[in-house]
């Protein structure tokens, strides 16, 4: 029940949030609620880790230990307190200009360590806390503040990217598809290592304006109509592919966790 | 029992920061600070603490803080290039109020500079590095007995403020090998920091220079932010709890100065000139004090080992009763100018500073003590 859910897991003094009518990130903090609640944690042994943007400004609504940090460091400040505290589990919700532009290092590095951490992305395709500015998922052609010509970067692919780096799980949903979404962030937590879903929000305030793609429900609209699934989408051609977003489990793999790893130079170091 | 061994001093730093306690490291490899990650690998695990080697020094920082939340004390060490990157988050660990250990080992800047060569040129940095209005501890030790004792020193005092302290050393100090006692029982007090756990505790209440006792998981669900935040942790854009936070950051240094700072004195009772010099600088100034000393000159020395805050109310003690302060340090001329800040005309001041990369000799302090009999 939604107001279960936000009894538990909403701090309710600090509400209401501050993400303008019609933001996806309002969805997408209820799925990571959902998640939790469904593989049924214990509040205190989570500890979720935000950087700077719209998307951080789940940490301070949760009723979790939240650390709100500095711009696209996140997973860096998560890293020390996995290494401090291996038997939290900590999550990290980040934005798409937090995550892959100034914290970019900090992504590819944690994913290739492999450690257990699971970062949910909150990716709207604009910097929107400071007004619509084009991010490094923003695609070719779309317009923004700072790209009132037309973007001319091409995107990346976090979830691919944070794959390549070495993560050994990686994911796609959207605010649109929320059971999906919810059960890929469980898959997420449950996973030992690093794991990384991509979520994709809506921001209508910038990005839809601002391209004229209409308002949430345009947006959202658009993500129903054009997601693949990713098994559907491995017999696709790409043509076939052109212009969808492919959403599910991306990638699973079973490489050696980093606090495991460690727990093994303690035990040599101290023969 | 002590034991006496042959150690540098960035060695030195790791013993001390793990008799302190330390048991969480995260570096990024700096000349000439390398050492103290390459030591801290090794013996960080044997103690069952934790090294880990991270992708930049902004990680570094950020790793740093990320362990002292969860509860663990935890150091970081660099120089000039990486302590400009780690700035940022320094500032965090002010506002948030996160113990920490920030060690920079000055060499020659700006920019890449003079990699191996010596310099604190970085004194100011330490002090007004990060953006805002921040409150700042750092200590500059001068010997490699000294850094294993100060970075004790360093780990103390940024658990007992709950602040981000600066080792402050420079490369004369961090690759200086000399004889020191390492004791087997520890013969200085060890703070920890206080974790106040009842639920319903607001993490950061109390009156305006009290310190606030939380970390995650010590018991409430607490929320850490760099924003400007009220008693509960939480942010705010209220104009009046931000002035009541920053006057208590500042607040909880400024009236705690006695506390916090040291300083020592050598020959001031009848002396008419003063060196005041700090770190790696003060084995020159000695050896100069002394010789001239031998000649008959009323000299003495006067040196920071609390660099920030900086021991104002006993130099403004000092300044009036002599006729000459000599400053020498390795830069442009930075606390000098904390000095004529502090002395106004109370006496001359003499500067001698030195921007080649080379070290101040005791000959060039001598003859500069002698000149201006």
């Amino acid at each position: 029940m939604p107001a279960e859910l936000i009894n538990k897991y909403m701090r309710e003094a600090h509400l209401p949030h501050i993400w303008c009518p019609g933001c996806g990130h309002g969805i997408l903090m209820r799925d990571v609620a959902q998640a939790i609640e469904d593989l049924g944690l214990d509040q205190n042994k989570i500890c979720l880790v935000s950087g700077i943007g719209c998307s951080s400004r789940a940490a301070g609504y949760m009723d979790f230990n939240t650390i709100h940090t500095t711009h696209g460091r996140a997973i860096a400040f998560a890293t020390g307190i996995k290494l401090a505290r291996p038997d939290m589990n900590v999550i990290v919700i980040a934005g798409d200009g937090d995550i892959a532009a100034i914290g970019g290092n900090h992504l590819i590095h944690a994913a290739r360590r492999n450690i257990d951490m699971t970062v949910v992305v909150f990716n709207n395709d604009i910097y929107g806390m400071t007004g619509g500015q084009f991010s490094p998922t923003t695609p070719t052609g779309d317009f923004a503040t700072t790209a009132p010509y037309g973007n001319i970067d091409r995107p990346f692919d976090i979830a691919a990217l944070a794959e390549a780096a070495g993560a050994s799980y990686t994911a796609r949903g959207t605010a649109y598809h929320a059971p999906l979404t919810i059960k890929l962030i469980k898959e997420g937590i449950e996973h030992k290592g690093f794991s990384l879903i991509e979520c994709a929000s809506v921001c209508p305030t910038y990005y839809g304006r601002k391209n004229k793609k209409g308002g949430s429900v345009e947006l959202m609209t658009w993500q129903k109509e054009n997601c693949v699934m990713s098994d559907k989408a491995q017999h696709m051609s790409k043509e076939e592919l052109e212009g969808k977003l492919v959403i599910g489990r991306l990638s699973e793999k079973d490489y050696p966790e980093y606090t495991e790893q460690y727990k093994k130079i303690i035990e040599k170091a101290r023969k | 029992m002590s034991k006496r061994v042959l150690m540098q001093g960035n060695e030195a730093v790791v013993e001390g920061a793990i008799a302190a306690g330390m048991r969480f490291y995260a570096g990024y490899p700096i000349t000439p600070s390398t050492e103290i990650a390459e030591q801290s690998s090794v013996r960080l695990p044997q103690v069952g603490g934790t090294f880990i080697q991270m992708e930049d020094e902004i990680s570094s920082m950020a790793a740093v803080i990320g362990a002292s939340v969860a509860g663990v004390k935890a150091m970081t060490a660099t120089s000039g290039p990486g302590f400009s990157l780690k700035q940022e988050n320094i500032g965090y660990a002010c506002i948030a109020e996160v113990p920490c250990v920030i060690v920079d080992v000055q060499r020659s800047g700006p920019s890449t500079g003079l990699p191996t060569s010596p310099s604190q040129g970085d004194v100011m940095q330490a002090r007004w590095g990060t953006h805002g209005d921040h409150p700042m501890i750092a200590v500059s030790p001068s010997s490699v007995s000294e850094c294993f004792y100060k970075a004790i020193r360093c780990f103390n005092l940024s658990e007992k403020y709950r602040t981000p302290v600066i080792l402050l050393m420079d490369e004369i100090v961090g690759h200086l090998r000399e004889g020191v006692e390492i004791p087997s029982v520890l013969d200085v007090e060890i703070i920890n920091r206080t974790v106040k756990s009842s639920e319903g505790h607001q993490p950061y209440e109390g009156d305006i220079h009290e310190i606030p006792g939380w970390h995650l998981n010590g018991g409430g669900r607490y929320n850490i932010t760099g924003l400007s935040h009220d008693l509960s942790g939480f942010p705010t854009n209220s104009n009046e709890i931000t002035d009541k936070l920053i006057r208590r950051l500042m607040g909880k240094i400024e009236h705690n100065a006695d506390d916090i700072i040291e300083y020592e004195e050598k020959y001031l009772d009848d002396a008419e000139t003063v060196v005041l010099c700090y770190g790696g600088t003060v084995r020159a100034a000695m050896s100069a004090v002394l010789e001239a000393r031998k000649q008959g000159v009323k000299v003495g020395m006067f040196r920071p080992v609390t660099v920030w805050p900086f021991p104002e109310r006993r130099l403004k003690e000092i300044s009036p009763k002599v006729k000459r302060i000599i400053v020498a340090e390795h830069n442009y001329g930075q606390i000098v100018l904390e000095v004529e800040r502090i002395v106004k005309n109370d006496c001359k001041i003499d500067f001698i500073g030195k921007v080649d990369g080379t070290v101040i000799t005791p000959a060039e302090i001598l003859k500069r003590i002698k000149e201006g009999k």
